[in-house]
């Protein structure tokens, strides 16, 4: 179908012809054409529409805004078709309220700041406010043995500690292999190869371990938490346990605070393990010290206080990865943004958390000489 | 002009089968009904003629293209020429109801800017909804407003071809019966085509050309409201009860 625009001007007299179809594809253009017209000597305008066939809302918009603009001077509108007239009609019926200042006023700089600080702090209140709340309902459910709900601590520890195995085994792994191998090229240069079983023996049962296993479960577990309970808020899950009397504090908050303090522990054992061998291979293919060497220095020299304290971290950093992954969850508002959002904050605020927690103990150890 | 023709549609999940070889066309201009029991498969078939779900077998032509077998430019242009009212808005959540309307008409015209601004006006105003409420988000509007909003997001582009699923649901009576006017009158003015499932009785004697009545995975009537009571089918013996 045709598509035509024409703009004819005589004396006082501009003549405005539409032909064929017009629709919302057009009217850019035809608005720019439009834009080109000198219109200050001109006293009539006429809208031609005699020849056009079809109209859509958005072009009968374009028409209207001609009439609008053009007020001053004396406006006909020729057209006999009474589909495209009641088209027409009906948006001058609805366009004739419309205001262009009714958008928000735009906040200024004093406002914008104190409207960050002011969440921030609303946002620290809230996160204290989860706290006592948590508090509360452990000592409400926590009481007796029979409120405690073990099958949802063993679904989670399945599905937050078994099935994270293989990732913190493969990760640990690694480290150990890399730091081996860092190691013993220095070490090979003073002949102190054997060194490195105490080396190694210490830094990863202390540190290495905990952290890397609590920076993968930060990663794989507290990120699930808070998308889990974020659709679930969204969804309205959370309001329809609510109103069926299951709080949301007992069945999704505590059995994956449980689980993950129970498992923590388990998988920073794990850890140990891989990383260990990990750097056992590097120890001899790279320097030649035997695994059974290995092992017999490394119970010489490496004491059991080492490794207890990377043991007694998990369920400290298992407590801070799920609280703040559950709470982020809890906070998520009704868009979809909002859990992706919160769940790279959750992720990021966890493993800062845990790492402050790590220097927190590593200060106090050292301090109390462990 | 045919719009819609759907031949021999098969749908199964699984072993469970759905439809069991549906055939009807829709014409130009009609608003046709798509009726039934819950579960039978109505918003399925709603949603294999917007190309989200496939057909088992058979076939769905839309504006004469074979949804099933389209190239992707087709299917491009296609969606441009319809609308799609979902049963929940699915208004995009961290958009405003404004900006919501407004985009596919940035996404796929010139229009300026304070065009765009005075036609998402016009929607907002022809569905009802005060020019107040476009700066609110989804999750601040009832989900009346939302459905209402979701509308104007489809009449956004002036689509020939209008979905609706479940229209009139969760709306105030008052709100239904401006909205079934408003379906009414913009097919006078634009020619719009209508496909709609719909539970609501009114809706569908007030508005409603020809409708399929789908029963037990196969079309248990088809055609206008008025030879309807001498079908014998308990679906539409006990839904049309009052009206017969």
């Amino acid at each position: 179908m045709k598509k035509v625009f024409s703009i004819e001007s005589i004396d006082e007299n501009l003549l405005l012809k539409f032909e064929g179809k017009m629709s919302l594809y057009e009217v850019s253009k035809y608005e720019k054409k439009l834009a080109t017209v000198q219109t200050t000597s001109i006293k009539n305008i006429t809208i031609d529409l005699t020849n056009l066939d079809e109209l859509d809302t958005t072009a009968a918009i374009f028409i209207y805004n001609i009439q609008k603009e053009f007020a001053s001077k004396k406006v006909t509108l020729e057209c006999h078709n009474e589909k495209l007239l009641s088209t027409l009609e009906l948006v001058q019926e609805n366009m004739s309220h419309y205001s262009e200042n009714i958008k928000p006023k735009k906040l200024s700089f004093l406002q914008k700041l104190g409207k960050i600080f002011y969440d921030y702090y609303d946002g620290f209140s809230a996160f204290i406010e989860f706290f006592g709340q948590l508090f509360a309902s452990n000592l409400r459910y926590l009481t007796s043995l029979k409120n405690i709900r073990y099958k949802e601590i063993a679904f989670e520890i399945n599905e937050s500690a078994i099935k994270a195995l293989p990732i913190v085994a493969l990760t640990s792994f690694l480290i150990g292999l890399v730091i081996a191998y860092q190691s013993a090229y220095q070490l090979k240069i003073y002949g102190a190869n054997i060194y490195i079983v105490d080396m190694l023996g210490i830094s990863i049962f202390r540190e290495l371990a905990p952290v890397i296993t609590a920076i993968v479960i930060a990663g794989r577990s507290g990120s699930a938490f808070t998308a889990q309970i974020g659709s679930m808020k969204i969804t309205q899950e959370l309001d329809a346990m609510k109103t069926m009397g299951f709080e949301p504090f007992a069945f999704l908050v505590l059995p994956r605070i449980i689980a993950l303090m129970i498992t923590m522990p388990i998988l920073i054992f794990v850890a140990d393990i891989m990383a260990i061998l990990g750097g056992m291979i590097v120890a001899n293919v790279d320097l030649s010290i035997s695994p059974e060497l290995f092992i017999d220095r490394l119970s010489r020299v490496v004491a059991a206080k080492h490794f207890f304290v990377g043991i007694i971290k998990g369920p400290f950093f298992a407590f801070l990865i799920a609280t703040i992954g559950i709470y982020r969850g809890l906070i998520v508002k009704d868009d979809t943004q909002s859990i992706g959002f919160n769940t790279t904050k959750s992720v990021v605020e966890a493993i800062f958390a845990v790492i402050v927690c790590d220097a927190i103990f590593s200060i106090a150890f050292t301090n109390l000489g462990i | 002009m045919q719009m819609i023709k759907v031949e021999n549609v098969v749908t199964a999940f699984g072993n469970r089968v759905i439809h069991d070889g549906l055939n009807f066309t829709i014409k130009e201009g009609e608003i046709y009904g798509l009726l039934g029991p819950s579960g039978c498969g109505k918003t399925t078939l709603l949603r294999e003629m917007v190309m989200l779900e496939k057909v088992t077998s058979g076939k769905i032509e839309i504006l004469g293209k074979n949804v099933a077998d389209i190239r992707q430019r087709d299917a491009q242009n296609l969606r441009r020429q319809w609308g799609v009212l979902f049963q929940f808005g699915a208004l995009f959540s961290s958009l405003t109801l404004a900006e919501n309307i407004a985009l596919p008409l940035g996404e796929y015209t010139r229009l300026s800017k304070r065009m765009i601004d005075e036609i998402v006006a016009f929607k907002l105003s022809i569905v009802g909804l005060k020019q107040s409420d476009a700066y609110l988000y989804p999750s601040e509007i009832s989900g009346g407003m939302r459905k209402k909003a979701g509308l104007a997001r489809a009449l956004a582009m002036d689509p020939k071809l209008l979905f609706l699923d479940e229209p009139t649901s969760g709306l105030d009576p008052i709100s239904a019966r401006e909205f079934d006017a408003l379906i009414l009158k913009l097919r006078a003015m634009l020619g719009l085509t209508v496909v709609m499932v719909t539970h609501d009785l009114r809706s569908i004697y007030d508005t409603l050309d020809r409708v399929a009545i789908i029963d037990n995975k196969q079309i248990a009537y088809e055609g206008t409201l008025d030879d309807i009571a001498s079908v014998k089918s308990e679906f539409i013996q006990t839904f049309f009860r009052e009206k017969l």
